[in-house]
């Protein structure tokens, strides 16, 4: 048998039909569903007459468009796409974590939490964060609306077999520096498209060193550097993770025995390969509108002149005039209006321990709104009984329901136009977090300080 | 899916690289449940100021580009978001063409199940075909032939066969799937109730 990697193993155990003519068809064996991507799909099925073929292997919930506030309307057409899910739920047989269902939240937090998502596991979604199912070892990637009523219909999807792409982080993380600086590190580097047409692999000893949270954080903005999906080998930090999750096997050793086969053989050949040494990694900050802008907290904004090729350049000076900053200006220092911590990037039960860590007595500075919102239904009750959301509060920010909130601002929670926002979430694009809205993402503790200070801070200094 | 055969047709540059699917249909277009009407809001902050007026210095916006059915893009277009909407908002709009350097993969994939041709370019036909988009050249892109022509040139570009078999004949990708139901029945016999994992 040759060495295979991680991600060979996976794709070669799910391939149902190889042929020359054309893409493979791979078997799926984890289907989330949320209110904004599938209602066009189960209009397909009806249309042709067509079953979920395998309801069980196919799980929805709603958060993109939900209201945070407790007991807060949707707007009618939001409302429309929650109707529809529940109603599509009911009608095909699907589970449904509904707007009441105490196991309800970000599509990309539930399914790790309820052990759904498990090593060795192909799995997809109708949104590019999939990517962050990758942190357990399983082939998880974002697919469109009609791929969405392929799989509704089959359980399979046809497939190009992607390259494969290890990025091998060296060296020790210092105190104040966690997983997103890792991969904002990582994108300010290789760009925003250096991953198309792969699969990453995030390997080397820091990454041994991650919690499943952090290596959730990292797998999650695989999309932002291209990649539609990014993976960690599983081992016992995944094992113990996974044990006893709702949806855990039951018979955990023997699933665990199985799951020790996947890691990459050693001496597999990836078809790309980069290293990152985060010796010396300082809390990120992204200045531009990608999330390949991305520079140290301690530095200044890069210079367009200095690009040496044309559109670089003038991305780099369009951005900038979007984001109001001038070339060679540091961003310690700069005001901020908004803090958002949410996200399937970084609202886990972990990233809310590290934002109250740095509000713990202190105060959010006058003018800036801050809102925390938790990934999930469950980490809100969990933050909740270890009296982190009386930190949040006494500090002077808003502790909301769960959901994607600010992040695609799609529920109303959104930053006004040419306002500023320090988010813990994964994308700066003109726009994303409302028209005209100006985003710096960072970590948690990064966001935090910025909420303290009203300015964009070195956390490390308040650690 | 409408059969894509051949298309004569002025191209719009929009070349700026990283077009973002946020950019090609805002996330507060997306809270509806059919594929229709997406393409009055196709670029909507780039195309409309806040008030809703158009901005007339926006490309698509240009009386010459009304009836243009082929986008030139600068390199990773589409990147970001896996919404499909973005592929809504282009067809519905009445674009049949984009062309760039090179496509996010799920946009892509998106593209192509939506009778969108994605034609990636080379550099030499990217920089060839901007100067035809600003001079309002009218381009014939011929996707049996692979070919794509103007008054003094031409080229031929490559796509996946089965992926170009399909847009040329309009091929239902679900409907072919279904085709396989005996081999999905057995791959599901074989791993038993565990599933594939």
């Amino acid at each position: 048998m040759s060495l295979r990697t991680l991600f060979d193993k996976i794709w070669d155990a799910h391939v149902v039909v190889a042929t020359p003519a054309a893409p493979a068809l791979l078997y799926i064996d984890l289907h989330l569903v949320h209110e904004v991507t599938s209602p066009q799909a189960f209009d397909g099925l009806r249309s042709r007459g067509l079953n979920v073929r395998r309801p069980e292997r196919t799980v929805a919930t709603v958060d993109h468009s939900i209201p945070t506030v407790p007991g807060g309307l949707a707007d009618p057409m939001a409302a429309a796409q929650i109707d529809a899910l529940e109603r599509n739920s009911r009608e095909f047989g699907i589970r449904l974590f509904n707007v009441d269902d105490p196991r309800r939240g970000i599509v990309h937090v539930i399914g790790p939490e309820l052990g759904l998502t498990q090593p060795g596991m192909t799995i997809v979604c109708g949104d590019s964060h999939t990517s962050t199912h990758g942190a357990f070892g399983a082939l998880a990637f974002g697919i469109g609306t009609s791929e969405v009523e392929h799989v509704l219909a089959s359980q399979c999807l046809l497939q190009q077999r992607p390259r494969t792409f290890e990025v091998r982080f060296e060296g020790a993380l210092d105190a104040g520096v966690t997983a997103k600086d890792m991969i904002l590190g990582l994108l300010s580097k290789i760009g925003v498209s250096a991953g198309a047409g792969h699969v990453l692999e995030y390997t080397g000893p820091v990454v041994r060193s991650l919690s499943m949270e952090q290596r959730m954080t990292l797998c999650n903005m695989s999309i932002e550097g291209g990649a539609r999906a990014g993976m960690v080998a599983p081992d016992d930090v995944t094992f113990e993770y996974l044990a006893g999750r709702p949806w855990s096997p039951e018979a955990f050793d023997g699933a665990v025995t199985r799951w020790k086969t996947l890691p990459t053989d050693a001496g597999a050949l990836y078809d790309r390969k980069v290293s990152f040494d985060v010796t010396g990694l300082t809390p990120m900050v992204t200045f531009g509108t990608n999330p390949g802008m991305g520079m140290s907290i301690t530095g200044r904004v890069p210079d367009p002149d200095q690009c040496g090729d044309a559109g670089a350049r003038s991305a780099l000076g369009k951005a900038l005039q979007y984001m109001g900053l001038t070339p060679g200006e540091p961003l310690l220092g700069r005001s901020v209006d908004v803090v958002f911590i949410g996200s399937c990037t970084n609202a886990r039960l972990s990233d809310l321990r590290e934002a109250a860590h740095v509000f713990r007595g202190r105060r959010v500075a006058k003018g800036v709104r801050t809102l925390v919102v938790p990934g999930s239904q469950a980490v809100k009750r969990q933050a909740e009984e270890e009296g982190l959301d009386r930190v949040f509060k006494s500090a002077g920010a808003e502790w909301r329901e769960s959901g994607c909130s600010m992040c695609i601002a799609m529920n109303g929670d959104e930053v006004r136009p040419g306002e500023y926002a320090v988010s813990t979430s994964n994308r700066n694009f003109e726009g994303r977090q409302g028209r005209g809205s100006r985003t710096f993402l960072a970590s948690p503790l990064t966001a935090a300080a910025a909420a303290v200070t009203g300015r964009l801070t070195d956390v490390r200094t308040m650690l | 899916m409408k059969p894509f055969r051949r298309i004569s047709s002025r191209i719009v540059p929009l070349l700026e690289r990283d077009i973002d699917t946020d950019q090609i249909i805002p996330a507060r277009f997306l809270k509806v449940t059919t594929r229709e009407g997406l393409g009055d809001h196709l670029f909507e902050d780039l195309r409309r100021n806040p008030d809703g007026s158009l901005r007339p210095e926006f490309v698509l916006n240009r009386p010459e580009f009304r009836e243009a059915v082929i986008l030139l893009a600068g390199e990773n277009f589409g990147c970001g978001s896996s919404r499909e909407h973005a592929a809504w908002a282009l067809s519905g709009h009445g674009f049949r063409v984009v062309m760039s350097r090179s496509f996010a993969d799920i946009f892509y994939s998106n593209a192509l199940k939506n009778g969108l041709l994605p034609l990636v370019l080379s550099g030499e036909a990217f920089a060839r075909l901007a100067q035809a988009g600003g001079s309002g050249e009218e381009i014939h892109v011929d996707l049996p032939q692979r070919t794509v022509a103007w008054s003094d040139g031409s080229f031929t570009f490559t796509i996946d066969s089965f992926a170009g078999l399909c847009l040329e004949q309009g091929t239902d990708q679900l409907g072919y799937i279904l085709g396989f139901e005996q081999q999905i029945a057995a791959y599901e016999a074989k791993q038993g109730a565990g599933g594939g994992s």
